[in-house]
């Protein structure tokens, strides 16, 4: 049987050198590009790169697939959201505020969902997230249709204003790459390699010892944690908190760019956040093509390039990516 | 009896019987999904795309062929299952060796293209379409009033289940089936034809969710996302229900239904998000589901 990821990519070490250097790249890249594209558009790709990468640490190292992270993401939000305007709390504290109750509901929903395996689990993660998503429908503070609007960016540490478009990149470009070397140490980690070792052969590895129900579950809500600093970040990029983001979309989104870009690569779901990001950009006028073309991405992602593009250019360089 | 508790029957009973309805849809669709996940080995995330597809084969054989309802029965889940015989050979059938998961990645993918074509072309609101003339009106049961069109809805939807039952579990064809799904290589060496078989369960169960569709056109506006968020409820039913038992996934259909009815009277905010609630709970208590074998 042919597995989520293909474990001569995802196994073989040794060879960081080029992951050193494809980082430099991007790090690169993100410098430079405000000068060239629109800093919103930047900004909105590094939030949902973030939100790609730590659904990739489930994904592909774990090899649990979640359908429903969109309720980390968007939950974080609304609480960073409402922390900010209601609260009137600094932006580092709101962000963090709606990075502890994301942890907390992975807690509480990747306790549920592990008991379960394979197919299971994605429902029952799918379904978790659908009953939260009609909280936040009914909840007060939400602000229903409407969402949170007009969130105040604030004063970083409150010295920094985060209302000059400037600064608010440089944060938000610091918050992703934190985030992407929290999760790059993660997967270079003992426990790394366990979850490596439970996402080809779990029974294999209950019968070395391990308790795998707990790395599956540490793996879970370190993913839902950082899917909760992206969502709080995209709240104050776009001062908005809404029901888009709690929805059931948004998750089959954050699956689609995981996948476009190479799942159990290190650098796919920077990439895929990129490509899909952008295709919805240049293609909002084409309204419900959208949808369509998703659709489409998927079918010939699954079909064709299960690889990803990260994953197809790693295996034709023969390099780790 | 119940005035006397402070409980109005007519509304509960009409909650009662809308519980009834929505669990006749979940019954009919878990069976759907369980039987193509026992030959198939794929959760069908196009399940609600083809549910809704049934419902529009209704709207627009009346519209364009000037057909109705009774034809639309038996015309919209035929056609609706060669499409899905269609997607079963082009796409799924070149996933059988991968990882589960590719299968839902692959008919999610599908469930979004047919249903943004569908909002293309007739928005996201709701269409109307009418109960065929034999089933209006309403019959007074002496406690409450019954429409016949959703008396014949539940009296249908049973049959179909109990029919479809039958055939699993109780026939030489169902035990071919049931044999393919334990141990495929060994029946095709009985020489059955297993890659057949399968694409046909498929057909089936996708026909199965075009039937439903068919059914619920009268009650429920034809919209392009009325199976979107069903289907994840039929999920939750599943996860319940555990995908191992046919007359599971019938009992736990139509036993949710009649639960959330209950709540929709007795507690209208909780409707929503009980059947998410009772899935906690069965998660919690028994991991496996209430039919299910540990998977």
């Amino acid at each position: 049987m042919e597995h989520v990821v293909d474990p001569l990519i995802a196994v073989k070490r040794g060879a960081r050198w080029s992951e050193a250097a494809a980082f430099a790249v991007m790090v690169a890249f993100f410098l430079v590009a405000p000068a060239m594209v629109y800093p919103v558009f930047l900004m909105k790709v590094l939030c949902f790169a973030l939100f790609a990468c730590a659904f990739n640490l489930l994904i592909g190292y774990a090899g649990l697939l979640s359908f429903g992270h969109a309720l980390y993401f968007g939950w974080a939000a609304y609480v960073c959201a409402y922390a900010a305007k209601s609260w009137h709390l600094t932006p580092e504290i709101a962000i963090l505020t709606g990075t502890a109750l994301a942890a907390g509901l992975g807690l509480v929903a990747g306790a549920l969902a592990i008991r379960r395996q394979g197919i299971y689990f994605a429902m029952i993660t799918l379904a978790l997230a659908q009953m939260m998503y009609f909280f936040a429908v009914e909840a007060p503070f939400t602000g229903g249709e409407d969402g949170i609007q007009a969130v105040p960016r604030g004063y970083l540490f409150g010295v920094f204003d985060l209302g000059q478009q400037a600064t608010m990149y440089i944060f938000v470009l610091a918050v992703f790459l934190a985030g992407f070397l929290v999760i790059y140490r993660i997967i270079h980690s003992p426990f790394g390699e366990v979850l490596k070792a439970i996402r080809e052969n779990e029974p294999r590895a209950i019968s070395l010892g391990y308790k795998t129900d707990r790395y599956k579950l540490v793996a879970f809500v370190l993913s839902t944690t950082l899917a909760g600093v992206a969502g709080a970040t995209k709240a104050l990029v776009f001062q908005l908190a809404s029901l888009t983001d709690v929805h059931w979309s948004m998750s089959g989104e954050v699956v689609l760019m995981t996948l476009v870009g190479g799942l159990g690569t290190v650098f796919g779901p920077v990439v895929g956040a990129f490509i899909i990001v952008a295709m919805e950009n240049y293609l909002a006028e084409f309204g419900q093509w959208v949808t369509v073309i998703q659709g489409v991405v998927f079918v010939t992602c699954v079909l064709l390039f299960r690889r990803g593009v990260v994953g197809e250019l790693a295996n034709a360089l023969k390099i780790p990516l | 009896m119940l005035e006397a508790l402070g409980i109005s029957a007519p509304a509960l009973f009409g909650q009662l019987l809308i519980g009834l309805i929505n669990g006749s849809f979940y019954a009919l669709l878990s069976l759907g999904l369980a039987v193509i996940f026992g030959m198939l080995n794929i959760i069908n995330f196009t399940h609600g795309a083809q549910y809704m597809m049934g419902a529009f084969g209704a709207y627009l054989l009346l519209e364009h062929l000037h057909l109705g309802y009774w034809w639309a029965l038996i015309i919209a889940p035929i056609v609706v299952g060669l499409t899905g015989v269609i997607i079963e050979r082009l796409f799924l059938k070149q996933l059988y060796q991968l990882d589960h998961l590719y299968g839902l990645l692959l008919t999610f993918g599908i469930a979004l293209i047919i249903q943004g074509l569908f909002r293309n072309y007739y928005g996201s609101s709701g269409l109307p379409y009418r109960a065929p003339a034999e089933l209006q009106g309403v019959r007074n049961l002496g406690f409450m009033f019954l429409p016949n069109y959703r008396a014949w809805v539940i009296v249908v939807s049973l049959v179909v289940c109990l029919t479809t039952w039958f055939v699993i579990e109780r026939t030489r064809l169902g035990s071919y089936l049931r044999a393919a799904t334990e141990n495929p290589s060994l029946v095709r060496a009985f020489g059955i034809n297993v890659p057949r078989m399968i694409t046909l369960t498929y057909g089936f169960g996708v026909g199965l969710a075009a039937f439903a569709g068919v059914m619920a056109a009268p009650i429920y506006n034809v919209s392009p996302l009325m199976g979107a968020d069903l289907i994840i409820v039929v999920f939750a039913v599943v996860v319940i229900g555990g995908m191992g038992s046919i007359m599971g996934a019938i009992i736990t259909g139509f036993g949710l239904g009649v639960v959330e009815g209950l709540t929709k009277y007795f507690k209208p905010e909780a409707s929503d998000t009980v059947i998410f609630v009772i899935m906690v709970i069965v998660l919690l208590v028994r991991p496996a589901g209430l039919f299910g074998r540990r998977v």
